[in-house]
């Protein structure tokens, strides 16, 4: 099942007893793996009520709220990493939310369906919105309100001041580093908030 | 040890029986007063393991009492019935759950309605003011008598969930969940005015004589009435009144009368009303909106919630072992889910382990006591990992380091620490 291998790849870029904060964490199966293998702490943020009892039914710490509210609940860079997985995409404020992301966690990693996937480009090439595994909506009934592409992604992080620290795509459960614009259906990105950087080089030097 | 009480169905707890405690050592009070001697109602269900480790305390709200669920020998079903027992949310199977009636209440604690045994008259309007926290001391007293020293669960809904904070606040090694359901971390200015509406109603009785109605043979029950009709109003959302009620009325016609019962909404309000004159205490029901009135963990610092809770940060290995749930619902305007988002921001400020529920529910404040599938669905799956043991493992695990520090220099984490 790709969706799995997809979870265990994004765990991977979670260090070892990090203090995690899972926006749009669903059931809670990657807060559950990375608490379970790798030590890991904090909270996960879910909208659905069938979600939020799952979690508690892991014995996760999680907290009902819709992210179009922000996070204003969370302090500054009271995280070591913000996840936020397959959810920008559903929100309206995703911009302030890459930002909220960015003052909350001291790392923030993002994935969302890449829509310059060769797939997607065919179909719209062929007159048609893509119907895909990443993209199974419809024109019509999609909750998908921000279509961007891997590339986008890049261009909206410089433009907020993120410095990305690693990008790659996901495609059929497989890391895809090579031309992920293209190949990948889906788009992950680590990066940090410059300014968070700066400081602690200050601090440290 | 107490003998716990069996279950004898799996749909109910069937007959029960309360029991008193009696505690000859003084209770010392916040308001500076100190009861000499007092005696707490309680009911127990389930059974007490072997350990003393799946004890949960449910801590009641106004008008309640130590009759949680089961049937008493009036009959009565207990206030939460519809989740603790055999196969309930709160499971009596795995649990052994304790239902305590407080002090100053008027269901068979020491409580304004009994002979002050230092005058040989009734305390009436004598009994001393008592706080939130002053009721925790006592509970904590009578769970430390019946052989547990770390409770499974505190548990409370409304002025029961501020015991619960409470309880966490103030005996944080003795107990492993606080659940604290449609509470808030104080009243607002508004529910103050509530309470105050309600209590004068209660003292401008004529028949209040000062609280020693007792003496003059009579009751205060139109004042009493009155401040149970204005109580439940903002106990029920507007929806939920009005899916109810809507503008029905009594007769086919109206009748042009300023007096005379009109809609129904009246009729149930005046029904209500003089039901609860007919069983309540108003001395009690002046005692317990006090304390509503006086709880507010965050007054001794500065206003400031999560200072209040930064006490919690000093108690060594807490977040291996306590944990918060805090359940809000949307439609409750008397304990607003904003309310509960202060106590959960508090709880993460300072880095410990808690989730937080928002239910969408019509019913307004009194959600808390009524069998939503959302709701107890939660419960159940809260309890059911409580149950297993784990839950009170490693959670949101050491607490955070200020901003701008290496997250090398925190203190090193071991996921197996502090496990049952």
């Amino acid at each position: 099942m790709s969706e799995r291998k997809d979870l265990e790849l994004i765990a991977d870029l979670v260090p070892a007893g990090a203090r995690v904060l899972d926006l749009g964490c669903g059931s809670g199966e990657l807060l559950a793996t990375l608490r379970d293998r790798k030590g890991c702490t904090g909270y996960g943020i879910e909208i659905a009520d069938a979600n939020v009892q799952a979690c508690v039914k892991r014995g996760l710490n999680v907290v009902q709220l819709n992210l179009e509210e922000g996070l204003a609940l969370f302090q500054d860079q009271s995280f070591d990493v913000v996840l936020q997985l397959d959810t920008l995409q559903h929100l309206r404020n995703a911009e302030r939310m890459l930002l909220e992301t960015a003052r909350v966690g001291r790392i923030g990693i993002v994935s969302f369906p890449n829509f310059a996937h060769w797939a997607n480009r065919l179909a719209v090439l062929g007159g048609r919105m893509p119907v895909t595994r990443a993209l199974p909506y419809q024109w019509y009934d999609t909750p998908n309100i921000r279509v961007g592409t891997h590339a986008d992604f890049g261009v909206l992080a410089r433009r907020l001041g993120l410095t990305v620290t690693d990008s790659f795509g996901l495609q059929g459960g497989r890391l895809v580093r090579r031309w992920p614009n293209l190949l990948a259906s889906m788009a992950v990105y680590r990066f940090e908030n410059s300014a968070v950087i700066a400081t602690t080089e200050r601090s440290a030097g | 040890m107490p003998t716990a009480v069996t279950a004898v169905t799996a749909a109910t707890l069937g007959a029960v029986t309360a029991r008193q405690m009696h505690f000859s050592e003084p209770l010392p009070l916040r308001s500076g007063a100190t009861l000499p001697a007092y005696s707490l109602t309680y009911e127990t269900y389930g059974r007490l393991n072997a350990d003393a480790s799946n004890a949960v305390l449910v801590c009641h709200a106004l008008n309640a009492s130590h009759h949680v669920a089961g049937v008493d020998e009036q009959g009565q079903p207990g206030w939460w019935d519809n989740l603790v027992g055999p196969g309930k949310p709160l499971d009596t199977e795995r649990f052994f759950v304790i239902g305590v009636n407080n002090l100053g209440s008027c269901f068979g604690s020491t409580g304004p309605l009994q002979v002050n045994p230092e005058t040989g008259r009734v305390w009436g309007a004598d009994f001393p003011v008592f706080t939130v926290e002053d009721w925790v001391d006592a509970q904590a007293r009578m769970v430390q008598r019946l052989g547990i020293t770390q409770l499974a669960a505190v548990l409370g809904g409304s002025l029961g969930g501020m015991q619960a904070l409470a309880w966490a606040l103030r005996h944080p090694q003795r107990l492993r969940h606080c659940i604290a359901i449609a509470t808030a971390p104080n009243l607002s200015a508004q529910n103050i005015a509530f309470n105050e509406v309600a209590r004068r109603a209660i003292v401008t009785d004529p028949d209040f004589h000062g609280g020693h109605y007792a003496a003059h043979g009579v009751l205060p029950r139109r004042g009493l009435a009155v401040a149970r009709m204005i109580g439940h109003i903002t106990y029920l959302s507007d929806d939920a009144m009005d899916l109810k009620f809507g503008r029905q009325l009594r007769a086919d016609a109206l009748q042009f009368s300023t007096q005379a019962i009109e809609f129904q909404i009246e009729s149930y309000l005046r029904h209500q009303g003089d039901k609860f004159a007919g069983y309540f205490d108003a001395n009690t029901y002046l005692l317990i909106t006090r304390a509503l009135d006086y709880f507010d963990p965050a007054r001794e610092h500065g206003g400031d919630l999560s200072r209040a809770f930064a006490v919690l940060r000093q108690q060594p290995g807490l977040n291996e072992h306590l944990r918060f749930l805090l359940v809000s619902f949307s439609t409750d305007w008397r304990f607003s889910p904003a309310r509960s988002r202060e106590i959960v921001k508090a709880l993460l400020d300072n880095g410990l382990a808690a989730s937080y529920a928002e239910i969408d529910a019509p019913h307004g404040h009194d959600a808390f006591l009524l069998d939503d599938a959302r709701y107890h669905g939660l419960l159940r799956a809260y309890f059911a990992r409580l149950a297993e043991g784990l839950v009170s493992g490693p959670s949101a695990g050491p607490l955070p380091s200020r901003p701008g520090i290496p997250s090398g220099d925190r203190q090193a984490y071991s996921p197996t620490e502090g496990r049952q």
